[in-house]
């Protein structure tokens, strides 16, 4: 299975999992399908037979309400069964609306509250150096997230102790829980911040899987300094009605909506 | 009883290389030598507990057995819910040392009183809570958190009891040491307010009251054996604690005793007021003024113990 296939399957595996679980986030997985399509498909050296195997690379969903769209990722990779993901949102269920680790193989992070995946995450890298091991952490965040006064406290400290091992991915769909990010809390010049701050940035449209390979590759990544990837993405991609539409931060896709999403993703 | 634990932590460092501090950046003329001896094991993540608890998570994921490092509120209440969420949710060996207890910087100010920490960190699960009372219980504890499963919260207090121990102590979460046996009261305390009972229990003395003196290091778990013998044998019990009365040492007994049925002849709690300490002042005389010194433990006992006095 290609990329491309594997983030069709993602955002499949999405809408079905919304809509049994009557939950929320659409628009935010659709908007990091290609992103996590890329990563388990093509970027991460990863073994779903041997999730916990040390030399892997590692994976942090920051904006933990996108986590349907790891199971599915995780699903369809091989972490867990297919039929799990029936019970997203369900009474008991071990798949619960924001990402949970426990009974799943393949999450490094319970997370939810945002702000709490990257400092985690360097952590992890700083662990790695220490160690002197090679694989690589990433960690994908939101744009909205990085309202959050945590995440500048470990950009500081992540350029500080020169983690090349990290790399940041922004989902930049510049639409937040209300408003834009631009009428929330305006972020730009958003690429300066992270220069300044001692990162190397590189934008990229986040749904083009060809250039997002390119950025997240190894090559791309410059010694001695963090990476962040600002990806330009659209919220609800790939579902002409969701698309750009903050509505479907929160709502479930019933009946008519459903079927048109379905019909519209289909292969 | 900083000392106690730096001293303990250098030979913690020194037995396993995948021990860890981090500091946020706090410790001035405390950490030179381990920085020096260790500089492998040894991070000052900069003012920031928020990253600093994450970084630790981060570590702990991978095998570390990280002790984070602040003063007062710092590495509990500002980074809470990283607490909560990254290190006590992951079941992270994690151990979380506030240096500065109460009142122990009663001089700085309100933002300096640690007087809510204990309960706040007792109600997140997979916590340990520890307050030593010595530099003996504040050596033991650091070595018993090191292999304990989850997240140790360690307050270590500026007042300290000398205590010593006999051949026959040993130290065990949550065993509370016995620091003098006594068949008319007990008193129970946590941390370095022990001092206060001690100097009460030498004055109940000269009024013929004998106190038995427990210093209940471990508040979570409870020693439960501890609190049972103290109500059968002497009858009446006595908490103290330089902290909030909601949900300390005190709460923790007394829902030890309903939950298990234990009657104490009578129960007093002499803790703090459910107020800011606005009061500035030495960590001596603001227990006086807000009644938690040994008068007032004093006082207390002897209206129960002994009203014809």
């Amino acid at each position: 299975m290609n990329t491309r296939e594997l983030a069709q399957k993602i955002r499949l595996d999405a809408i079905n999992m919304v809509n049994t679980g009557k939950s929320s986030h659409i628009g935010s997985v659709l908007s990091v399908a290609d992103i996590l399509a890329v990563l388990y498909g093509s970027v991460m050296t990863h073994d779903p037979e041997l999730p916990t195997k040390a030399d892997r690379d590692r994976f942090i969903l920051s904006k933990g309400h996108a986590g349907a769209g790891v199971y599915a990722a995780l699903a369809e990779t091989g972490y867990i069964s297919k039929k799990i993901l029936a019970q997203h949102c369900q009474n008991n269920s071990p798949l619960s609306g924001h990402v949970s680790h426990l009974g799943i193989p393949g999450v490094e992070l319970s997370t939810g509250s945002l702000g709490h995946g990257l400092p985690v995450g360097a952590g992890m890298a700083y662990a790695a150096r220490i160690q002197f091991a090679k694989h690589r952490i990433f960690v994908l965040l939101s744009d909205g997230e990085c309202d959050e006064g945590s995440n500048w406290e470990a950009i500081l400290f992540s350029s500080h102790h020169k983690l090349d091992n990290l790399t940041v991915i922004i989902d930049y769909n510049k639409l937040q829980s209300m408003k834009s990010t631009q009428q929330t809390l305006g972020l730009e010049p958003f690429s300066d911040k992270w220069v300044s701050f001692g990162w190397s940035v590189l934008e990229v449209d986040g749904h083009n899987h060809s250039l997002l390979e390119k950025a997240l590759h190894s090559d791309a990544t410059i010694p001695g300094k963090p990476t962040c990837i600002i990806a330009h993405t659209t919220k609800g991609k790939g579902v002409s009605y969701m698309e750009n539409s903050v509505a479907w931060h929160y709502k479930t896709p019933l009946d008519e909506d459903y079927k048109m999403a379905l019909a519209e993703l289909k292969p | 009883m900083r000392d106690a634990f730096i001293a303990e932590l250098s030979s913690l460092l020194r037995s396993d290389n995948h021990v860890m501090i981090l500091t946020g950046d706090l410790g001035y003329g405390v950490f030179e030598t381990i920085e020096k001896e260790f500089p492998a094991q040894y991070l000052n993540v900069g003012v920031a507990e928020q990253n600093m608890i994450g970084i630790a998570s981060g570590l702990a994921l991978e095998g570390f057995k990280v002790f984070v490092y602040s003063i007062g509120n710092f590495p509990t209440l500002r980074c809470l819910e990283q607490i909560r969420n990254d290190a006590c949710y992951h079941n992270l060996n994690i151990n979380i040392v506030a240096s500065g207890g109460g009142f122990s910087y009663g001089a700085l100010g309100m933002s300096h009183h640690a007087t809510e920490d204990l309960a706040v960190m007792r109600a997140i699960p997979n916590t340990t809570v520890i307050a030593p009372s010595s530099p003996w219980e504040a050596k033991y504890a650091t070595h018993a958190l090191l292999n304990r499963k989850g997240v140790g919260y360690l307050r270590l207090d500026k007042s300290a009891y000398p205590f010593k121990p006999h051949n026959d102590t040993h130290f065990e979460i949550p065993h509370a040491t016995q620091v003098q046996d006594g068949k008319d009261v007990t008193i129970i305390t946590t941390g370095g307010i022990l001092t206060e009972a001690i100097r009460a229990a030498s004055m109940l003395n000269e009024a013929h009251i004998q106190a038995r003196i427990l210093s209940m290091h471990t508040i979570k778990p409870i020693d439960g054996l501890a609190l049972r013998s103290a109500i059968q044998e002497t009858g009446g019990i006595v908490v103290v604690e330089e902290h909030s009365r909601i949900g300390g040492l005190g709460s923790a007994i007394s829902e030890y005793c309903m939950q298990h049925a234990l009657s104490p002849g009578f129960f007093k709690h002499i803790a703090l007021n459910d107020t800011f300490s606005s009061v500035v002042g030495t960590q001596e005389f603001l227990r006086k003024h807000y009644h938690i010194d040994a008068n007032s433990i004093y006082n207390h006992v002897v209206d129960n113990v002994r009203p014809d006095l």
